[in-house]
């Protein structure tokens, strides 16, 4: 009995101490570079060199690629991720900045920002295969759960397009507030959260209904309202809390998602864009541009417990599958 | 329990307007004025079609943003040389069944269209004048300013310079009424950020060509002459929009001294040279479409045109009235790639904007500055705030 108690504390102490480490890539827009990060110790391990410019970034489904758009040279580069070395590139249309891969992987949907396009191409055959028109300026994508709808955010038109990506049209668009930036779905898929930068708030929509049932606004005592601008949204995967990155206010807000309350604000580094979860959901990662590091905000306790240094005007991330 | 599901639909049918069966046309004048101004250096030129560029592409924008919401966007222009009727020009617009106008016109001719376009309904949307005064005693109700006024920009200019610690000012000014005023505009600035001109000269226009084939050895000495002989200061402030002889002091004054104002650090509403928070996207729009850069005129006719499009998606309406009664109450904002959004000052219907320090190159700073609070909004610290406004809106 008394064996088996400390066996069980051991087996946990053993557990505990070996959680799985990650890989994160960061992506640096000015020192056109990518960063690799090591979850366990949260040390750099490698600097990669890219093409210009690199901000969306996200691994491939098979783990084999971690893609990066590279905007200043039309194209997004892939890293073979066992020699961490650009290893091809995809054709991307004009100025690719973000984009979001289909549910089985093999197709890559990306938001061209100069050509009010969402580019269509075919990750395995390395081929642009179609093209959607959406509003002025587009940039957030993100596919539903159920992997049946696309959406798209354009900046200037203000707007949350509805993508059917097979018909590949616009089924439908829903008005937000100004510079819609970032969406991502709750796991259920009931809601489409909307971030708008300029705004300031973050619109909560139906997607079936295609209407805006919340708006969240944030206030951070002490900082001017016209510095809170939302950006990245990650949802957890039960479906409880939101974390939505306030840029230049360099706050996270921690969001209930049943009552669409903020319930706290967690101090990162200088303008904070985007996030990504672990997979164990142990950690968030925070990209924070102006301060050139990445804030490690620990879900359970809702605590800032590391800083990384990280090349110039970290943009984006992505972290391995194990 | 009732009252929320009330304020939930309310706010459905705010951000989501029902899409209209048939589609809204919005027809939206501009009037310009032809420039003929000769400038120092030939980058300066003004374009043929300074200012209506800028609205041409904001017109595609609000076209590809009212393609989802079914309303369309048209612009009717017309191009003014020195001596054409504005009155005349908006008369004509109006025939046409336009009430929402942009115009690039000068103070006198903008208060001239507007005022006999109130009866017929029209608004007015100031792209051009800088104005102070438009936005002071000679405010109209059925005028609004996409444009930033000489007070905005000098107090743009005048808190990056304190920010610095560069206090003491040499002030040179034109002998031109613009040079004038905007001379004006930097005194009350220096005032109201603690800035001191320690001394003040004239630079008279003496009519000469802007541009002569061996101008250049001339100039070199005659620079220095000018400047020499000033009780010490940090910074060459300049006040020169008609552009007679601002371009020609940096490098050349008596003393190493940096110019600012009207040459060296320019306050504007744009550069070419800016791409930060997104403005990238726009200056490749413009060029690919006009093959030339885009200027503050440009912009502030785009954000004119912006600020249409806005109200009309938010509205569904392409009624004056609602349009502007949407404009000046809490919910309007038009985002133009300033970092932060733009909003209209109730008391005087000035559009507030942060102000771009560009050196011709690259833009240095972008104001306001940090430190300079304000109660309310930190864009209210350039310009005329509320507590300073001697406009009477009717």
């Amino acid at each position: 009995m008394r064996l088996r108690f400390v066996l069980g504390i051991g087996l946990a102490m053993l557990f505990a101490n070996s959680a799985e480490a990650f890989t994160a890539y960061v992506s640096n827009e000015k020192s056109n570079t990518v960063s690799k990060i090591d979850t366990d110790s949260w040390k750099v391990t490698k600097t990669i060199r890219v093409g210009q410019r690199p901000r969306g970034i996200a691994y491939t489904k098979d783990q084999k690629y971690v893609m990066v758009a590279c905007g200043d040279d039309d194209t997004i580069q892939l890293i073979d991720t066992h020699t961490d070395a650009v290893a091809g590139s995809l054709p991307s249309g004009p100025d690719p900045e973000f984009f979001a891969a289909g549910p089985d992987g093999k197709l890559l949907y990306v938001a061209n920002e100069n050509d009010n396009t969402v580019t269509i191409i075919d990750i395995p055959r390395r081929a642009l295969i179609g093209a959607v028109q959406v509003g002025v300026e587009p940039e957030g994508m993100v596919m539903s759960p159920d992997g049946k709808i696309l959406i798209n955010t354009s900046e200037t038109t203000n707007m949350a397009h509805f993508i059917d990506p097979v018909k590949r049209e616009v089924v439908a668009s829903v008005l937000v507030d100004q510079r819609p930036r970032f969406a991502a779905f709750t796991p259920d898929g009931t809601e489409l959260w909307v971030s708008a930068e300029v705004g300031g708030t973050v619109s909560v929509i139906d997607p079936v209904k295609h209407v805006v049932e919340h708006r969240i606004e944030f206030a951070i005592p002490g900082m001017r309202s016209d510095a809170i601008q939302p950006v990245g949204v990650n949802i957890t995967r039960e479906g409880k809390l939101a974390f939505v990155a306030l840029g230049p206010a360099n706050h996270v807000a921690v969001i209930d998602i049943k009552t669409h309350k903020v319930l706290k604000y967690l101090l990162v580094g200088q303008r904070v864009w985007h996030m990504e979860f672990t997979p164990d959901q142990k950690y968030l990662l925070t990209t924070n541009g102006l301060s050139n590091d990445v804030s490690v905000i620990d879900v359970a306790s809702l605590k800032v417990v590391n800083t990384v240094q990280v090349g110039e005007l970290p943009w984006g991330v992505t972290i391995s599958d194990h | 329990m009732i009252r929320t599901s009330v304020v939930a639909t309310l706010l459905v049918i705010a951000v989501s307007p029902a899409l209209p069966a048939s589609t809204l046309d919005v027809k939206i004048g501009y009037i310009g004025t032809i420039e003929k101004t000769t400038t120092i250096s030939l980058l300066e030129m003004p374009a043929p079609n300074a200012g209506l560029a800028g609205a041409q592409l904001a017109v595609d924008d609000n076209n590809t943003t009212g393609k989802f919401l079914n309303q369309s966007f048209a612009l009717q222009e017309i191009m003014l040389n020195g001596e054409d009727d504005p009155a005349a020009a908006m008369q004509k617009l109006s025939d046409a069944g336009i009430s929402l106008i942009v115009a690039d016109l000068p103070a006198d001719g903008l208060i001239k269209a507007a005022d006999a376009g109130r009866e017929r309904g029209l608004v007015f949307f100031n792209a051009g004048a800088t104005d102070d005064r438009l936005r002071q005693d000679d405010c109209r109700i059925n005028v609004i300013h996409a444009a930033p006024s000489r007070a905005m920009l000098g107090d743009a200019l005048a808190q990056y310079l304190v920010w610095k610690h560069w206090t003491r000012w040499f002030l040179v000014f034109g002998s031109h009424e613009p040079d004038k005023l905007f001379a004006d505009a930097l005194r009350r600035s220096a005032t109201r950020f603690g800035a001191r001109i320690v001394q003040e000269r004239e630079f008279k226009d003496t009519g000469g060509a802007r541009r002569t084939d061996t101008g250049l050895v001339q100039i070199q000495s005659q620079i220095p002459l000018f400047t020499q002989s000033a009780p010490d200061y940090d910074v060459l402030v300049t006040a020169d929009e008609s552009q007679v002889f601002a371009d020609y002091m940096p490098f050349r004054t008596s003393q190493p001294r940096p110019v600012a104002g009207s040459a060296g650090l320019e306050p504007t509403s744009w550069d070419a040279s800016f791409g930060q928070w997104g403005a990238l996207q726009l200056q490749s729009r413009f060029t690919k479409k006009f093959s030339r850069w885009m200027t503050a005129l440009d912009m502030q006719a785009w954000t004119a045109v912006r600020m249409i499009g806005e109200a009309v998606s938010r509205t569904n309406s392409a009624d004056a009235k609602t349009i502007t009664r949407y404009m000046r109450g809490p919910d309007f904002a038009v985002a133009a790639f300033k970092g932060d959004k733009l909003t209209l000052r109730d008391w005087d219907l000035q559009l507030r904007q942060p102000i771009l320090l560009a050196d011709g190159r690259t833009v240095v700073s972008v104001s306001p500055q940090p430190g300079f609070l304000h109660q309310h909004s930190e864009l209210d610290t350039l310009g005329f705030d509320r507590p300073d406004t001697k406009c009477q809106l009717k």
